[in-house]
């Protein structure tokens, strides 16, 4: 399948950036911005299995915890820091974002938004968790266990100091979606680059 | 630490052993439902081997050069200088006409030239990394010219302390000068110029050998392409240089130690046993220990009442100790965990990232969950270094309950990185310009 969310955050990513790919996976995204952007890219993941496909496509990467955070890097040592539809899955998203902000001069994160109309229908109708290709986990076995909302997530950045610099949203992975004029309500998959624009908050 | 093959021979010594030996079996199983599930979960070409010898190098033997003759002899990093040096190597596999597929292999504390394969048809010890090397496996002989050397310093046929100083005639016994680890790369890469290899495609190994890996990355920058280091430190850690001084002075303890002066005579085996009982302890896990042994009592339905071996772990550990003495020289032991404690690549340097500096290699660091001896936090320490740095560096651990030895017993889990990593190093391997290059030559 080909990636669109992938498309829309390299635009994002400055020709020659420094990359780090949070929960990297197979390495595709970061072969992408390797291939197309020409990145310095590393990745993060957990999964020794996705850590062995990003070895084999000759990718920097650390097999390691997200939640563990970012504490090996300097504030502002990495052009951009990627968290790609991860966030829903940290046992810590908050403190994770604002590290991100802190390495990063950019943060770009994308989940699947869970105000999307058909994931409220499917509670409000059903009265059932809501399962799509965003979300494709029954309830009993979703690693998903902090989804959020365009609002939640833009709350989030207003609660951390950090300034959205860029937002896309898309309806389906695999192409463009047109412009969606409430992505609360109309998209399944949210993308944000955001920056630091004033020290984190205490606590 | 050549366990692997401690663990076989302890096969004969009852319950304990066996238990040990299981590690053996264990591969085996592992084997099959790994050959079972072919085909369906397979990330990258990890070859799927349904019969551990399909995948061997077959019978192999030593060979022996003599580098650093005088007037060239090695200038030591302790100060003095030594040559010349004789060196045991084995080799596997083929050079290329390009001679970018030559890997390195560096072994522990214990180990010796013979990593793969068989010396006789009947032996029952296959070389010590063997479940990594050979046609279609991690290091794949068919693609990669495989090279392991006896360390300096060692007693497996490269010089050490019980080989013969020129200078006397005499056995060197403790007049052998101190090396060290920066000391046995550089005699490495003296077997590298003998052999005609100008770089290597990849240096790896797994605790001592670890080491090598990492020194050879910085000493001998542009001669390395990969390093592979695994289970092993940028700087010995203090628990290990107390355990190397608690086994150096149950040897100098032993009367037949003579200083070291008791070649041709009875040799300081209890005190050589003793050393490599307390190494044994720190080979393995927590775990490990009370799932091999518990408090299983070997061939005694109650205690004895006595100092005896009642215990399964007294009887395994005395006779991995005693089975030591009859392959490996006590002063051999004392050079090299000595070479060990003074390993310390940030020495003399502002910090480890300073150190690494030099470094053109790219790097895969491995570590395992349950290792007492190099615990991950030691290897991610190396990967941060690394980083500081921005060289190119991945981070493997694996999850294994068998200790420090897990390199050695872990093939289904180390196999896939490795040979991702190795495939991935070949498609972007340079070789040495032409201004540096070394003068080859045959054997």
């Amino acid at each position: 399948m080909d990636r669109f969310d992938y498309k829309l955050i390299e635009e994002m990513v400055p020709e020659g950036a420094t990359v780090l790919d949070l929960g990297c996976g197979d390495g595709e995204l970061l072969a992408e911005l390797v291939r197309e952007r020409h990145v310095q890219g590393s990745g993060v993941d957990v999964d020794p299995a996705a850590v062995e496909a990003c070895v084999g496509r000759g990718l920097s990467v650390f097999h390691g915890d997200l939640d563990e955070g970012l504490a090996d890097y300097l504030d502002g040592s990495i052009e951009v820091v990627i968290l790609s539809f991860s966030l829903q899955q940290l046992h810590r998203p908050r403190m994770l974002v604002r590290e991100m902000a802190r390495v990063g001069r950019l943060a770009i994160v994308s989940f699947p938004n869970f105000a999307h109309w058909s994931v409220r229908g499917q509670l409000l109708a059903r009265g059932r968790m809501p399962v799509s290709e965003e979300l494709p986990y029954q309830w009993y076995e979703t690693p998903n266990i902090h989804l959020c909302t365009v609002n939640d997530f833009r709350d989030l950045c207003r609660r951390e100091g950090l300034r959205i610099e860029r937002e896309a949203y898309l309806n389906r992975f695999d192409r463009p979606t047109r412009r969606l004029r409430r992505p609360n309500l109309t998209a399944r998959i949210a993308i944000f680059a955001v920056a630091r624009a004033a020290p984190p908050p205490a606590g | 630490m050549d366990h692997t093959r401690s663990h076989t021979s302890a096969v004969t010594t009852g319950a304990a052993g066996s238990r040990a030996a299981d590690t053996h079996a264990a591969d085996t199983h592992a084997t099959d439902t790994r050959a079972a599930a072919a085909g369906t979960s397979q990330i990258g070409d990890v070859p799927v081997v349904a019969d551990p010898d399909a995948g061997s190098v077959g019978l192999v033997k030593a060979r022996h050069v003599t580098v650093a003759r005088p007037p060239r002899a090695l200038a030591l990093e302790g100060g003095q200088s030594l040559g010349p040096i004789t060196v045991a190597y084995e080799t596997y596999g083929t050079l290329n006409e390009r001679r970018d597929n030559a890997v390195l292999v560096s072994h522990a504390l214990s180990g010796d030239a013979h990593v793969a394969g068989r010396h006789k048809p009947d032996d029952k010890r296959l070389g010590w990394w063997d479940m990594l090397i050979g046609p279609g496996k991690a290091l794949d002989t068919e693609r990669y010219f495989v090279i392991c050397s006896n360390a300096l310093g060692g007693c497996n046929g490269t010089t050490g302390p019980a080989s013969i100083d020129p200078a006397t005639g005499e056995r060197f016994g403790t007049d052998f000068p101190i090396i060290t680890i920066a000391d046995m790369v550089n005699v490495q890469a003296l077997l590298l110029d003998k052999l005609g290899i100008p770089k290597l495609l990849a240096t790896i190994g797994g605790s001592m050998g670890g080491m090598k890996a990492l020194q050879f990355a910085v000493a001998h920058p542009e001669r390395a392409h990969a390093v592979i280091a695994i289970a092993t430190a940028a700087q010995q850690p203090t628990k290990a240089i107390a355990f190397n001084e608690a086994g150096r002075q149950a040897i100098m303890a032993d009367p037949e130690w003579h200083g070291g002066a008791y070649y041709g005579q009875k040799t300081p085996r209890r005190g050589l046993s003793v050393a490599r009982m307390i190494g044994h302890i720190t080979y393995l896990s927590d775990a490990a220990m009370r799932e091999k042994f518990g408090r299983r009592l070997q061939d005694l339905h109650d205690y004895s009442f006595t100092f005896s071996a009642d215990f399964e772990v007294e009887s395994y550990l005395r006779h991995q100790g005693l089975a030591f003495t009859e392959r490996f020289d006590a002063n051999s032991y004392l050079y090299i965990t000595r070479a060990m404690d003074y390993f310390d690549l940030a020495r003399g340097k502002a910090s480890l990232a300073e150190a690494l500096r030099p470094a053109q290699a790219r790097f895969l660091v491995m570590s395992f969950s349950s290792d007492g001896l190099h615990p991950p936090y030691q290897l991610k320490q190396i990967v941060s270094a690394l980083r500081a740095t921005h060289k190119h560096v991945s981070y493997y651990e694996v999850q294994s309950d068998f200790g420090h030895d897990s390199f050695l017993l872990e093939r289904f889990k180390m196999e896939g990185v490795i040979s991702a990593f190795l495939a991935s190093s070949a498609a972007t391997f340079t070789p040495l310009a032409a201004s540096g290059a070394v003068a080859g030559g045959a054997v």
